[in-house]
């Protein structure tokens, strides 16, 4: 198409972690960043925030410097993206690219920064929940992959994964089903038990057919608290530990 | 991968746009061949380059604060655009009317390649785009556009001088290497997606009488 095309990654998985996917941002060239990103992904209500919290606690006490980072929480994009979300005027482009747009100035302004200073970045979701709602809603496959060539690859993907049901009473416990859990906007049905059931097995596909692409390490997400935290630090803990880059402030015995 | 600036629409409709940089007085062109058509009958609909009411919010802070990277800004104008195509574009193609756009996807192949976004990767993320029945980009040296904005306006606003960039911390200096970048930009892509190409120097009549003649020969070809 043009003459100065690059190889042609796409957005595929084998792609080393720290490097851009696919077609990156050309005036931010990354280099060897001592940081390290750790992504946690799973669909609503299967406690990613309850994981990160605790998993921070850990790291910090063992002396990594920590910053979270999570969907849609970007100074720019937060006010617009609640603003389309209350008024029901997202399109599923526009839904896409508004996400993207998010990802993009956190990337820049939190994600890149942190990993020049050396800090561990944990990610409450990332690009792929983004790719998975994208998928359920009919947005072509190889369009979303290359629209996130800018993101970069993780050196950690935990995929936290739970059935439908076990998922539909766990969210019912807590704070109810909400319109966009249960992808109402997707006109599927009024019922919006059934519809959160069909919305997020579709979700679930998604994120399957991902696992491979992306290296996902998929955990049970119906296992307790405890021993899924557990498990987090275990497998953290081993990848840290053959780190060199990455370095945690030993305490004097 | 679904790329549909690719080939032809099937809309009853037509899709004229135009394109150039600031200064390049093709709004004022657009806006008469609007008169014309709507005066020889046709029904016309007039869309503008970043006007929805969806990224408004979002490009004003980021404009106010200056806090727009070359990524974001080149988001939030695909979202404006995604938006657009939706609600302001296909429904006319649809109904069969003529539909006028002031700026299209190839101002973003060329502002943001020249603010530093990968020149592919941003023709990808406009590959949802409908194909034009033609575009028509109206050249100009950088010269006579500072003239022409200079004349009208006190002051080139920060993004659109490229100002972003801190190539010069010069408004007017830093306008011409901007724009100049995207000049050569808007030079690759009249090849690679067939602009038709106006001399933006001459005469507004002189313009408009060209425009009105490449129109003309698109509305009499029936469509394929």
């Amino acid at each position: 198409m043009t003459s100065h095309e690059t190889t042609d990654r796409g957005a595929h998985g084998g792609v080393t972690p720290g490097h851009y996917y696919g077609h990156g941002l050309p005036y931010l060239p990354l280099a060897d960043y001592p940081g390290r990103i750790i992504a946690i992904e799973g669909t609503d209500g299967v406690g990613r925030s309850t994981q990160i919290r605790l998993l921070r606690e850990w790291l910090e006490v063992r002396g990594y410097g920590v910053i979270e980072t999570g969907w849609t929480r970007s100074p720019l994009m937060q006010p617009t993206i609640d603003l389309a979300k209350s008024s029901n005027t997202l399109n599923k482009l526009t839904f896409v690219l508004l996400y993207a747009c998010d990802f993009a100035d956190r990337l820049e302004k939190e994600i890149i920064p942190a990993l020049r200073a050396g800090f561990i970045v944990l990610a409450d979701r990332y690009i792929y929940t983004a790719i998975a709602r994208a998928g359920v809603r009919g947005v072509d496959s190889q369009w979303i992959r290359r629209l996130y060539g800018f993101a970069i690859a993780p050196h950690l993907v935990f995929y936290l994964k739970i059935d439908p049901e076990a998922l539909a009473r766990r969210v019912l416990e807590s704070s109810g089903i909400s319109y966009w859990e249960a992808g109402m906007d997707m006109k599927a049905g009024g019922d919006i038990y059934d519809s959160f059931r069909t919305y997020q097995r579709q979700l679930l596909r998604e994120y399957a057919a991902m696992a491979d692409e992306f290296g996902f390490r998929v955990l049970d997400g119906r296992k307790s608290i405890k021993s899924i935290q557990d498990e987090l630090r275990r497998q953290i803990g081993e990848f840290l530990e053959e780190d060199h880059l990455i370095a945690p402030t030993r305490a004097t015995p | 991968m679904l790329d549909t600036l690719a080939s032809p629409h099937a809309y009853p409709g037509r899709l004229f746009v135009v394109e150039g940089i600031d200064g390049s007085g093709k709004s004022t062109q657009l806006s008469l061949l609007a008169k014309w058509l709507a005066a020889s009958g046709y029904r016309v609909f007039v869309t503008e380059w970043n006007s929805s009411a969806l990224v408004k919010a979002a490009t004003k802070t980021g404009k106010k604060k200056a806090a727009l990277t070359p990524m974001t800004f080149s988001l939030l104008h695909a979202t404006d655009f995604a938006d657009r195509q939706l609600y302001n574009i296909i429904p006319p193609l649809k109904a069969g009317m003529i539909v006028l756009a002031d700026r299209y996807a190839y101002t973003a192949f060329a502002r943001d390649v020249a603010r530093g976004v990968d020149r592919q990767w941003v023709r990808d993320l406009y590959s949802f785009a409908v194909r034009p029945d033609m575009a028509v980009y109206f050249r100009v040296p950088i010269d006579v556009s500072v003239d022409r904005l200079l004349a009208r306006r006190v002051k080139l606003k920060f993004y659109e001088a490229g100002l972003d960039m801190g190539w010069s911390s010069n408004p007017t200096e830093s306008f011409r290497i901007f724009q100049g970048r995207v000049l050569d930009e808007y030079d690759r892509i009249v090849d690679e997606y067939e602009l038709q190409v106006l001399d933006a120097r001459g005469s507004i009549t002189e313009q408009q009488r060209a425009f009105r003649a490449l129109v003309s020969a698109n509305l009499e070809q029936t469509q394929g």
